[in-house]
């Protein structure tokens, strides 16, 4: 084993890093998980071979492209199509099922990532044939995953497990019949691409800016703390339309949170919740 | 074994990690877990998916801890054993609260053994206590020696006595441990960790 010796950064130097994003570049990450926060700095700053805390600091405050790579570092974009296969199965069976009633159907991926969420819920929608009448909204704070979701570009290797979670998931078809393989990645069918709006939008700072049937917000809000949990479920409540849906990740709840006597969750206890009060 | 001074501080947490080979050792640990330590109990164990009720099932019958998934930003209580759901990293809080994460692998593993001693160390310092079980990767190892440069304790598993000896063998040639435990001397080590002399 390879001895790694780097700087640590300490709980008052985490603190100054935060407050100089905050005053220089408007960049809000004070109510984040702290642990997993500084996790991620001493893993950049391990990998970036920063000798002291004072250059690492020096460059974040000075260099607008480090302060770009630090947004991408230090954000978690792990993701997958069809993550959680019996939360899409419930998507098919319970949910679209109703989304089919609107006359347009307004979809948010808040904190899409690379977009695997937003082109397997473009897939479930094109199987319940109502792509046609829906607008997936996919919005993230790093403007360079959206890059990639306006490709539909995957890695290959990922697609046999991206199948076999389809399937699983309820679907039929020949997965490979959504995209053709160019050497080592795939792309995804423009017509599935074709209703996605992209945008960067900052679940910390920046306010509602439609009504949607359908808001998807999986593994994001795991990175705040319990105080920005409730800022931003209420964001989403001031943004759904009554009787639509909010679909959280595997370890998220509206529990405890201040809309929750509002929604009703799915019987089978999927993180899904519907809004039954205005 | 011995000539061992007992522990500098009582325990405020215990962390314990596992992979391939690591359950039979839990079940011997488990009957041995007082309330009177008072100390909650992390586990983290490498295994697939979805077969969470069962496993806490099986380990609800072994002990008069209560046992439970951890759950994202809960408080962490004593008399509690606590296991690491599949699939995210946990991390420990300064206010003594848990963070799940689903940040990428870390040794192949998520949850990672390594990530969650690496946090307990920088939160619990002196007062944690870090046990390494049988497994086939090095998942941990890293972890154990930033526990040890913090003061914590550090326990591996005997490797002649593991199912799958790699993981307590790679602990072995990094860190030095305070106890190696083996079937026979769970008892007295968690005894030492009550307080009590053996
Ligand atoms: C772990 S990924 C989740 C991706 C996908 N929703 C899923 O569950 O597979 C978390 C995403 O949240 C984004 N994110 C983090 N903080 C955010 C914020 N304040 N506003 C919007 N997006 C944010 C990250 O950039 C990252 O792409």
């Amino acid at each position: 084993m390879e001895e790694e010796v780097s700087i640590q950064i300490t709980d008052a130097e985490l603190e100054i890093i935060l407050d100089d994003l905050l005053m220089i570049h408007g960049y809000d990450f004070t109510s984040y998980s702290k642990a997993s926060l500084k996790r991620r700095m001493n893993r950049l700053v391990l990998h970036d071979k920063f000798l002291s805390f004072a250059e690492f600091r020096y460059k974040l405050r000075a260099e607008p492209e480090y302060l770009q790579r630090f947004i991408e570092e230090i954000t978690v974009n792990v993701t997958e199509m069809f993550r959680d296969v019996t939360f899409y199965k419930t998507v098919r069976e319970q949910v679209l099922p109703v989304l089919a009633t609107w006359p347009l159907i307004r979809i948010w991926h808040a904190g899409c990532s690379t977009g695997e969420e937003v082109y397997s819920m473009a897939i479930l929608l094109k199987e319940a044939n109502l792509l046609h009448k829906s607008l997936l909204y996919a919005t993230d704070i790093n403007p360079a995953v959206l890059a990639n979701v306006r490709d539909g570009i995957f890695p290959l290797s990922m697609m046999k497990q991206y199948s076999e979670n389809y399937i699983q998931s309820g679907g039929k078809k020949d997965f490979s019949s959504y995209y053709t393989a160019l050497y080592n990645v795939v792309k995804f069918d423009e017509a599935l691409g074709s209703k996605i709006i992209l945008s960067t939008h900052n679940l910390v700072s920046d306010g509602s800016f439609n009504e949607f049937q359908l808001i998807m917000c999986r593994n994001v809000m795991i990175y705040f703390d319990k105080e920005l949990q409730d800022r931003v479920l209420t964001l989403f409540d001031d943004s759904l339309e009554k009787l639509g849906f909010l679909a959280l990740g595997a370890k998220e709840s509206l529990k405890f949170s201040a809309i929750s006597s509002k929604y009703k969750q799915l019987e089978n206890r999927e993180k899904i919740w519907r809004k039954v009060v205005e | 074994m011995e000539d061992k001074p007992l522990l500098q501080t009582t325990p405020r947490l215990i962390v314990i990690g596992g992979s391939a080979g690591s359950l039979s050792m839990v079940l011997k640990i488990l009957p041995h877990l007082d309330v009177k330590l008072q100390v909650p109990v992390v586990t983290v164990f490498h295994r697939k998916s979805s077969d969470d009720t069962t496993l806490i099932e099986v380990l609800s019958t072994r002990t008069c801890f209560e046992v439970s998934e951890i759950e994202d930003k809960a408080g962490i209580s004593p008399n509690v054993f606590y296991i690491a759901p599949a699939d995210y990293h946990v991390l420990i809080e300064k206010d003594y609260t848990f963070t799940l994460d689903d940040s990428e692998k870390i040794n192949y593993s998520r949850p990672s053994i390594d990530v969650t001693f690496e946090s307990a160390a920088d939160v619990y310092g002196a007062n944690l206590v870090c046990i390494l079980l049988s497994g086939a990767n090095a998942d941990g190892v890293n972890g154990l020696k930033i526990a040890k440069q913090k003061g914590g304790c550090v326990i591996v598993q005997d490797p002649a006595f593991a199912e799958v000896p790699y993981m307590p063998q790679q602990a072995m040639t990094h860190v030095t441990p305070d106890y190696i435990l083996r079937p026979d001397n769970v008892r007295e080590i968690l005894a030492v960790l009550g307080g009590q002399p053996v």
